[in-house]
């Protein structure tokens, strides 16, 4: 066989054919069937296509290496031109048109006019877009270069269901790549015409559905087997046609709908890839479907599938298990096991494209990442007070690895409100950082609509702020709280702590009224009420007594005061007694306003001033015990009544134990915001049994107030009063101890929970960029 | 840099073992399997406490003139086993921690993906290209 000279642009075209035929890439061979092919194309008589193969030597050798390919195409041409067909004229034969392989077929694929229009490089450059990036096997979307999809035509996929759907099952002319090269180098007229050449040279494909059959097997071989087509085959089913055409609205049937929809899927795809820059890009049409497909197992749109409804869906589309994962893998954003709608629609997208012949990129393509969530958008805007916590939770919880979502931007910022609110600067650690909002994300889906995450680190931020409320505002409660009170002041907790301030005086107005001088403080306010701390203080309890009751039935509960000796000399002993739910201390007497106000101390409404006015009392020895009592208070059922009555009582032994006489004083004097409490349990003590004697609790209280240390207590028969009443008080004081541990080992419980979880964000925060 | 790294699972089977080609991998299938012997000491001497509270990482299983092994289990009694150079002595127990914790986390995402089956063979592309990172790490 004499050398062949060929010319550039015969030598690009060649090649070009070649790589179309070398099916198996294997850059020497051809496939024989495809050369057939490509001269039956070339609408030669079937002789002349022996002849030639002879004359190039394949039918000696037995397959077509490149030279002799390149003979043969010659030969076409040869043939073509009219010239006898002799060995000699490959090189003699001047000028020699290059061979022209006619598609007998047209249409290869609708394609949207716009794409088509005029530029044959779109079309060149839209087989090579259509071909992604590793154009592992040379197979490429027939259709995608069918010559004559230059003439735009209409979305005729359902009018044409066989051509869209041979497409897919036929290699491409070429690789990707050569088209490309193609495009790119269109020398004039030979570069239209060599786009023309393979051009109609695809279309014989086209019609040859029987011939898709050999395009399936020689497919098949390098794509999933034969049962993948039976999802895409719609040309072996004639109702595939009519699924086609009723692609829009069939339904029921969801393979049927999703073979459908892959038809026109892969449809889009070749038609979006036109647009060459992005091959991965979903159109408007793809991505409606997508989304119809998501209702279909999630009705909303911002939720999420499950990942054993995904592996349902995805399974139906008969791609192998191996590639499904991989397809999760790279759809699958956030690691969460679950798919938004936009994780869905990429999921999808790769699943058609893969039934198409599209080999799976390595990476995500940026066109079928998935957007950032909007979380203020989405229901699960309450799941991320919860979700820090849960960052750390599952030490396998893959830290964020995938760029930030946006969508905690929302929650993060009402935390920190909410925080900044109550004044009290917690080193909150809200970040804004993409890793934390991922994670955030994360864990909205993970753990739902779960406010009342008990670990949240956020969770635990609001409770040691409530603690520091707590502490604050305790002292307000003890006064004259009763049970009621506690209900009450209790709500000042449920409310956001920026309200704890207002509840709180709301509490101290009815305060006064409560005859539970020691009423326990209301327990910080927990925003969870799961959290197993806060269920444990019983303050959920609390809470849901209404506000309301606040004013009439802390009036109406203090339990009845038990008679008060005189107490008026000693206010502290007496006033002691009487604590339970009389048990305001009453004496507040030291302040003067308190005084006034004792002939009105059997109108608990007056408490409320009384609640306004204490707080002249201190004891300091007290101090420290009132804010112990509050917290235990607090942390106690509300229903304590009694126990806030033996607070107070507690409170006023210890001041009692401090300065006898000023039992009044006594619960007073803790910390200045107690002591209003305080005061006004006291002086409802004081005031109820001392109505009459109130000049003398004045008297007592300002001597209490003078000189705390020793009051002279009631004398004689007092004594016994007084003694009972140390006892109780002492009884008070134990069980308040106690309740002021398990309140000390709550709050160290939580505040360890807090900790941990902290170290846990601290460890997974790095691996966010991992 | 890891010279072999193995998910073993529950019923000490493998899941995944991969090895620098270029030595014996068989030597390191072996250290592999006689590791699981250790890690299972291990794990029985904390039996007594609650699971909670015993540690992820185990540390050093055991050392031979060449190589060190090192041993990682989780709550679900899947353990990863770690082969290192002995020459590479810059390598500090932190960055094993940190590569166990890759490990595992990359372990988590192969369990996320509902087409992975629990005791399949680990086939995920992501995973390999972690691992593949771990053991190419320049030293």
């Amino acid at each position: 066989m004499e050398g062949l000279t060929l010319s550039d642009a015969e030598q690009k075209y060649y090649s070009d054919l070649f790589s179309y035929c070398d099916i198996e890439s294997t850059k020497k061979v051809v496939v024989n069937g495809r050369v057939l092919e490509l001269f039956r194309a070339a609408q030669l008589p079937n002789d002349v296509v022996l002849q030639i193969m002879e004359l190039c030597g394949a039918t000696r050798l037995g397959y077509f290496g490149r030279s002799q390919f390149y003979i043969a195409l010659k030969l076409v041409a040869v043939a073509q031109s009219g010239f006898p067909l002799r060995v000699e004229s490959i090189n003699t034969v001047k000028d020699l048109p290059l061979p022209r392989f006619v598609a007998s077929k047209n249409e290869q694929e609708p394609r949207p006019a716009a794409s088509y229009s005029s530029d044959s490089e779109n079309q060149g450059s839209y087989s090579g877009g259509v071909i992604p990036p590793p154009p592992g096997r040379g197979q490429v979307k027939k259709g995608s270069v069918s010559h004559d999809a230059v003439q735009p035509r209409p979305s005729a996929d359902q009018q044409e269901p066989a051509s869209p759907v041979v497409s897919p099952q036929q290699s491409p002319p070429t690789s990707p790549h050569t088209w490309r090269k193609h495009n790119r180098h269109p020398s004039g007229g030979n570069g239209e015409r060599p786009l023309a050449g393979p051009g109609p040279f695809w279309s014989p494909f086209a019609d040859s559905q029987s011939g898709s059959a050999a395009g399936d097997a020689v497919w098949a071989g390098h794509s999933p087997p034969p049962p993948q087509e039976n999802w895409v085959s719609f040309a072996d089913t004639p109702p595939t046609s009519t699924l086609l055409s009723m692609h829009p609205a069939s339904v029921q049937d969801q393979t049927t709908v999703r073979t459908v929809a892959s038809a026109t899927t892969a449809n889009e795809i070749r038609r979006q890839s036109s647009s060459y820059d992005d091959p991965w890009k979903i159109t408007d049409e793809q991505r409606q479907y997508y989304v119809n497909q998501f209702k279909t197992i999630q009705p909303d749109l911002n939720g999420f599938i499950p990942g054993s409804a995904a592996k349902e869906f995805f399974t139906k589309s008969k791609l192998p298990i191996l590639e499904l994962s991989h397809i999760w893998e790279l759809s699958d954003f956030d690691k969460d096991g679950a798919l938004t709608l936009d994780e869905f629609c990429a999921a999808f997208h790769l699943v058609v494209a893969r039934k198409n012949g599209y080999d799976l990129p390595e990476k995500l393509p940026e066109s079928l990442m998935p957007k950032l969530i909007d979380l203020e958008d989405s229901a699960d805007v309450g799941d991320q007070p919860g979700e820090v916590g849960y960052s750390g939770s599952p030490a396998e919880a893959p830290p964020s690895k995938s760029p930030s979502m946006p969508s905690l931007n929302q929650t993060w910022p009402e935390l920190n409100q909410s925080s900044e609110d109550t004044a009290i600067v917690h080193p909150v650690p809200i970040r804004m950082t993409p890793s934390k909002i991922h994670m955030q994300e994360m864990e909205l889906k993970r753990t739902g609509s779960d406010l009342t995450n008990p670990t949240s680190p956020l969770l635990v931020k609001p409770p040691d702020l409530s603690e520091e409320n707590k502490i604050n505002s305790s002292v307000k409660f003890p006064s004259g709280n009763t049970v009621a009170d506690g209900y009450s002041s209790s709500d000042s907790f449920t409310s956001d702590p920026e309200q704890i301030g207002s509840s709180v005086t709301r509490q101290r107005s009815h305060s006064g009224t409560s005859p539970d001088n020691t009423a326990p403080p209301p327990p910080p306010p927990r925003p969870q009420p799961s959290h197993s701390r806060s269920s444990s203080l019983d303050m959920n309890r609390t809470f849901a007594v209404t506000t309301g009751q606040q004013q009439a039935g802390v009036v109406a509960h203090p339990p009845a005061v038990p008679p008060r000796p005189q107490p008026s000399q000693a206010p502290g002993p007496s006033v002691h007694r009487p604590v339970d739910a009389d048990g305001l201390i009453t004496h507040t007497s030291t302040s003067p306003q308190q005084i006034p106000e004792q002939p009105n101390f059997a109108d608990f409404s007056q408490f409320e001033v009384f609640a306004a006015s204490n707080v002249t009392e201190e004891q300091d020895g007290d101090a420290e015990k009132h804010p112990e009592v509050l917290l235990v208070e607090k942390a106690s059922d509300p229903a304590s009544s009694l126990r806030v009555a033996k607070t107070d009582s507690k409170i006023e032994d210890k001041t009692a134990a401090s300065a006898p006489a000023n039992m009044s004083k006594g619960t007073t004097p803790l910390a200045p915001p107690p002591k209003p409490v305080r005061r006004r349990l006291k002086s409802e003590d004081e005031l109820r049994p001392d109505v009459d004697e109130h000049t003398q609790k004045t008297g007592v209280l300002a001597a209490v107030l003078a000189s705390q240390p020793s009051i002279p207590r009631s004398v004689g028969k007092d004594k016994k009063a007084i003694q009972a009443s140390i006892r109780r008080n002492k009884e008070t004081n134990t069980v308040l101890a106690r309740l002021n541990s398990e309140l000390q080992q709550q709050l160290k419980d939580v505040l360890e929970e807090r900790i941990s979880l902290e170290v846990q964000l601290e460890q997974l925060r790095p691996f966010s960029h991992l | 840099m890891a010279v072999c790294i193995a998910v073993i699972a529950k019923e000490n089977y493998p899941l995944y073992i991969r090895s620098t080609p270029s030595e014996n991998e068989l030597k390191f299938h072996y250290m592999v399997h006689t590791s699981l012997d250790v890690v299972d000491e291990k794990i029985s001497a904390m039996g007594k406490a609650l699971v909670d509270q015993r540690e992820l990482y185990l540390g050093l299983l055991y050392p031979t003139e060449d190589y060190k092994v090192y041993g990682y289990v989780t709550n679900s009694k899947v353990k990863f086993v770690m082969v290192v150079d002995s020459s590479n002595t810059a390598l500090r127990d932190n960055e094993i921690r940190s590569m166990f914790r890759k490990l595992h986390n990359s372990y988590t995402d192969v369990m996320c993906n509902p087409f992975y089956n629990p005791g399949d063979r680990i086939q995920s592309r992501a995973f390999d290209n972690m691992v593949t990172s771990m053991m190419i790490q320049v030293c």
